[in-house]
């Protein structure tokens, strides 16, 4: 049974929208996450951080600290494992910094007390000696052959032919790739319009209102847990095995509620510190950041230099696109550089493209992923490109893109052909769509278009089904719940069972009960999850048939499992079970049914977004209000139609964020100096719109419902589309995100002056 | 946070003497919600906090035609905003008052408290300047006035002496053909610093300008009055050219640093923008 083929009209649980399983605890406040973890003997840790963006740590005196009544114990990285890999050597100088603090809020020491107001008394008596060095923050200052190094072991690595990259010489460059189609310069030579822009974006943090939180005791056999809020308890077990020198085995990760993620829940910070101090002092030890710790020493995600070349001809086709992509990583190699790449052309097939990207360390906190990572800014920097070159050809912007659409059997970035996707059918929704052909109103009122593509991710996924004798089947789930996936893989097993929804009880496991599962992340939990739950279905269905068989002594040929859940013989009306009946003999029969299955799909459906957006600018103020938003997506199959809104809405969210007012503001000495809600300015509910969502259901090929990742695409459009937006209000392009209304004050006043001066209106800028 | 002790005065008596003999590191405790958060991110050493907010005389608001507006220091702004009177007849107070902080906030915060906290963009602060507020103050030495135009002397720091707080603000009965404004400009639409707040008051007489304040926060090292203004508006009609130079008088006057929540020539803007759109709300509040 391949569900796909089934018309999709058939599905009774697919489709509808049930009560969240998580909602009550939520909603009252009973849900636990990793900061509420209470248990006897429990320590409370604080983090010493570097007050410094790039200095050299002479000598730590812990003396002082240690000698204050209620500290059990002080470490620094002297009390991590040594390594001789030089990549676990990075990530544990990113957790705590041995001999360099590498960026502002870098950990250099850790305490854990009776009660965390002591820990922070004695963060102030560590004795830290530096040697202050000259901090490098912006990518292309970094690239520079006088830039300050941050690692002077780090070499340039090549993923490229016939570059002149110097690859023996101190950088800290860590990463020049090359991807290449036909002959790009031969195709500029025969373009006619030619179009190269140069584009900027800042850091921007993920955001999420849970900080992060480790608990961890490292019991006396050596076996350690931890409890924690992670995105991905699997990875981040075997990756403090890793950091801790151990192995898999040594370690449990019991995830709990998670408090949103959006990708910056991945790398490992805390737990190790936390893990260490409780071997130390033989007791379990929490330790919480605070949100200052978030902003300074997590997340964020690259901040940007993209520079885009379009060649077209007359009637819009695209002959050569050309793209330098330049990803701050932060202080350790490992920027999102490669899906910023691969992303860049996504929506679109050009017969002749090269795209150069390059991954650069600075001294700024260890980017780390962030929804659709990398594809936000190199695909706002052709987007942006594409709708100027659809401004110089006189063209609408969505034919421009119409014509230059990827599709089924065109290759993506790794050359291999596209399955079925929804590029088209997204372009073309949002040519006819109302908002689209309806006329601005106002004054000083623009509109924005955009396109987005992500590819989502696959990967391995595992999880168990036991069928209860009252008829309810528990599902064990190994993916963390961050976005609605214990309901969407719950529907898509009640689906396969034909059971209601009710019937499932989904739950999240650890990393003992479970089989492996990769992150929630990558867009890929209800897809890869779902293709598990699928699987567990069939199992059990098989299984139901089995039982009955056996207790009925036929043929399991003999036997059917009816879209009612019915388990019958059809020839022997006496020989029916419905579900409940057959699930109340199990245990005389044979025992508790149950199937456990794990997969590692690579069948992941890409997905492409189209947003439209109106706005007004308060031209005396550079403040930008949003009219209307609307956000078109290919969703494959929307499996809870309510969530899959809900993810657009936060992606839009986070997206008009980057465009509009989000961003790291550094000082001259590289001190990160806004790293608080209040001053990195989220934008809160009074910021955002009325999102509408329009669901283009193309079902992915390669999954049994048809899913595709729905989570990621949505942050894609909406810098873009700010962008056109604000050109067409104001006549002003900018080539930096956010367009803040600082940025959008300072462009209006110099046009103003400009133009006073005779001097144009600032347009044309090339 | 460090450990702390907490005096709750029933008195002005004894909150003076509380603070007298706690020293450097003893606070006056209102809503809270600023002191708390510096206390707990250790920006300032606390050992005592002496709460106010149960004597009498700083809880409360009171309007009459003869005395005008008393608002106790530590009255919540959600009833300074709530109050009828001022509704009626201080609406830049309630356009202040109302946007700082969010609902739960507004639940404890204070005009004293935010007076007191003397944050060169402290929101209610420039509304109070502009209708010529007066702080009551009361310490070791007995009671004084002070009007809040001369308040503050730096970035964080007032006049207030040891063992001195602020017990009400005054400010003068309402008068016929006079009218008050307040906006800020903060990129977000709330739970934003301003960038620039701006308050302002004029008095008209026959369509001629009698008398004109404007006060800017968020420009300088503390909340400034723009003197220069009341010169260029006072014994005019109002129309745009004048309101023009009063704004370019308003750039001129905001000396503002460049920091992540605006630039030098964002905020020497701004507070030409504010000017005019605040006058001209102040003028029309004048003539109805």
């Amino acid at each position: 049974m391949v569900a796909t083929e089934k018309n999709r009209d058939t599905y009774k649980v697919i489709g509808t929208r049930p009560v969240r399983p998580d909602g009550t605890d939520k909603v009252t406040g009973r849900a636990a996450y990793a900061a509420d973890t209470q248990m006897t003997n429990l320590l409370h840790a604080q983090v010493l951080r570097s007050p410094h963006a790039h200095a050299i740590i002479k000598s730590i005196d812990a003396s002082k600290a240690l000698a204050l009544p209620g500290v059990k114990a002080v470490i620094t990285a002297a009390d991590l494992p040594d390594t001789d890999s030089d990549s676990t050597q990075k990530l544990l100088d990113n957790v705590i910094a041995s001999n360099k603090a590498l960026y502002h809020g870098h950990a250099v020491a850790a305490v854990a007390a009776i009660d965390v107001h002591i820990a922070e008394d004695a963060l102030d008596l560590i004795q830290v000696e530096y040697e202050i060095l000259t901090p490098v923050t912006d990518v292309r200052e970094a690239m520079l052959s006088d830039a300050p190094i941050l690692h002077p072991d780090l070499r340039t690595s090549l993923q490229a032919t016939n570059v002149d990259t110097a690859t023996d010489i101190e950088t800290n460059i860590a990463l020049h790739l090359r991807q290449e189609r036909g002959d790009v310069e031969g195709a500029f030579e025969n373009s006619d319009v030619i179009i190269e822009r140069e584009f900027e974006t800042s850091w921007f943090h993920q955001g999420y209102i849970e900080p992060h939180s480790a608990t961890a005791f490292w019991s006396h056999d050596g076996q350690i847990t931890i409890w924690n809020s992670s995105q991905g308890p699997f990875v981040q077990r075997d990756s403090i095995a890793r950091l801790l020198n151990l192995t898999a085995q040594d370690i449990t990760v019991i995830p709990q509620e998670i408090g949103g993620g959006f990708g910056g829940k991945i790398s490992v910070y805390l737990e190790p510190i936390a893990a260490v101090l409780s071997k130390v002092t033989a007791q379990p030890v929490r330790l919480t950041m605070t949100r200052e710790a978030v902003f300074q020493a997590t997340g964020p995600t690259s901040a940007t230099y993209n520079r885009i070349k379009l060649g077209a001809m007359h009637d819009g086709t695209i002959v050569a696109a050309q793209a330098y992509l330049a990803f701050a990583a932060g202080a350790f190699p490992g920027s999102p550089i490669n899906p910023g790449v691969s992303c860049a052309f996504g929506p679109y097939y050009f017969e002749n493209q090269l795209i150069d990207g390059f991954d650069v360390v600075t001294n700024s906190p260890k980017s780390a992923a962030y929804r659709a990572p990398g594809a936000p800014a190199s695909e706002y920097a052709v987007e942006s490109t594409i709708n100027e070159l659809a401004e110089r050809l006189e063209m609408d912007p969505m034919e421009l893109r119409i014509k230059n659409a990827t599709s089924e059997g065109k290759p993506n970035s790794a050359g291999a052909p596209f399955p079925r996707i929804g590029a088209k059918e997204v372009m073309d929704a949002v040519k006819n769509h109302p908002h689209y052909n309806s006329e601005l109103q106002g004054d000083d009122v623009g509109r924005g278009v955009a396109l987005g593509f992500w590819h989502n991710a696959g990967l391995e996924s595992g999880s168990s089904a036991t069928i209860n004798s009252d008829g309810s089947v528990s599902l064990s789930v190994g993916s963390v719940d961050i976005g609605g996936t214990r309901a969407s893989l719950a529907m898509q097993l009640a689906e396969t069972l034909a059971l209601t929804y009710e019937q499932i009880k989904p739950h999240v496991a650890d990393t003992d009960s479970v089989p492996f599962t990769h992150v929630t992340g990558g867009s890929r939990t209800t897809f890869a999850g779902g293709w598990v739950a699928y699987e567990l279905g069939i199992e059990l269905r098989e299984k139901m048939r089995q039982r009955a068989a056996d207790i009925w002594d036929v043929d399991i040929e003999e036997v059917e499992y009816t879209d009612d859940a019915i388990v019958k013989v059809n020839s022997d009306e006496e020989k029916t079970f419905t579900f409940s009946d057959l699930a109340k003999k199990m245990a005389t029969t044979g025992g508790q049914i149950s199937a456990t299955v794990s997969i590692n799909k690579t069948s992941q459906g890409p997905a492409y977004a189209g947003h439209i957006v109106d706005i007004e600018v308060d031209k005396d103020t550079g403040k930008v209000t949003i009219l209307r938003y609307t956000a078109i997506q290919d969703v494959g199959t929307a499996i809870h139609p309510s969530y899959v809104e809900g993810q657009i809405h936060g992606g839009v969210a986070q997206g008009l964020g980057m465009a509009l007012t989000e961003e790291y503001y550094y000082d001259d000495d590289g001190h990160l100096v806004n790293s608080s809600f209040l001053d990195y300015r989220m934008p809160t509910a009074l910021d955002l719109p009325m999102i509408d969502t329009e669901l283009v259901e193309v079902p992915n090929p390669g999954h049994p419902y048809g899913v595709r990742g729905v989570g990621e695409v949505p942050i894609v459009p909406p810098m873009p589309a700010i962008q056109q937006a604000i050109t067409d209000a104001t006549g002003l392009h900018i080539y930096q995100m956010p367009v803040s209304p600082r940025v959008l004050l300072e462009e209006l006043l110099e046009s103003k002056n400009l133009s006073s001066n005779g001097h144009g209106t600032g347009e044309g800028r090339l | 946070m460090q450990s702390l002790t907490y005096r709750r005065a029933t008195s002005i008596g004894e909150a003076v003497s509380l603070l007298q003999n706690g020293g450097d590191t003893a606070r006056v405790l209102a809503g809270g919600t600023d002191l708390i958060v510096q206390a707990r991110e250790r920006k300032r050493d606390v050992s005592l906090l002496v709460d106010v907010k149960h004597i009498p005389e700083l809880i409360g608001i009171s309007y009459s035609s003869d005395i005008g507006l008393v608002i106790g220091a530590a009255t919540p702004l959600y009833q300074v905003y709530g109050n009828k009177d001022i509704k009626e007849y201080y609406p830049s107070i309630v356009e202040a008052s109302s946007v700082i902080g969010g609902t739960a906030i507004q639940g404890r915060a204070s005009l004293g408290g935010n007076l007191c906290n003397s944050s060169p963009a402290g929101d209610s602060l420039t509304a109070m300047m502009a209708i010529n507020a007066i702080a009551h103050i009361a310490g070791p030495q007995g009671e004084r006035d002070i009007p809040v135009e001369d308040f503050f002397t730096g970035p964080g720091r007032n006049v207030l002496e040891a063992g001195e707080f602020v017990v009400n603000i005054h400010i003068a009965p309402h008068q016929s053909g006079t009218g008050e404004a307040w906006q800020r400009f903060i990129p977000r639409n709330e739970m934003d610093i301003a960038v620039v707040n701006c308050g302002t008051y004029l008095a008209l007489e026959n369509g001629s300008v009698t008398n004109a304040r404007v006060a800017l926060g968020a420009v300088a090292a503390t909340p400034i009055m723009v003197p220069a203004i009341s010169e260029i508006l006072i014994g005019q009609a109002l129309n745009d050219e004048i309101i023009d130079m009063a704004a370019d008088a308003a750039s001129e006057a905001a000396t503002p640093i460049e920091d992540m929540r605006g630039s030098v020539k964002q905020r020497k803007h701004l507070a030409g923008v504010l000017t005019k759109r605040t006058l001209a709300i102040a003028a029309e509040r004048a003539q109805s």
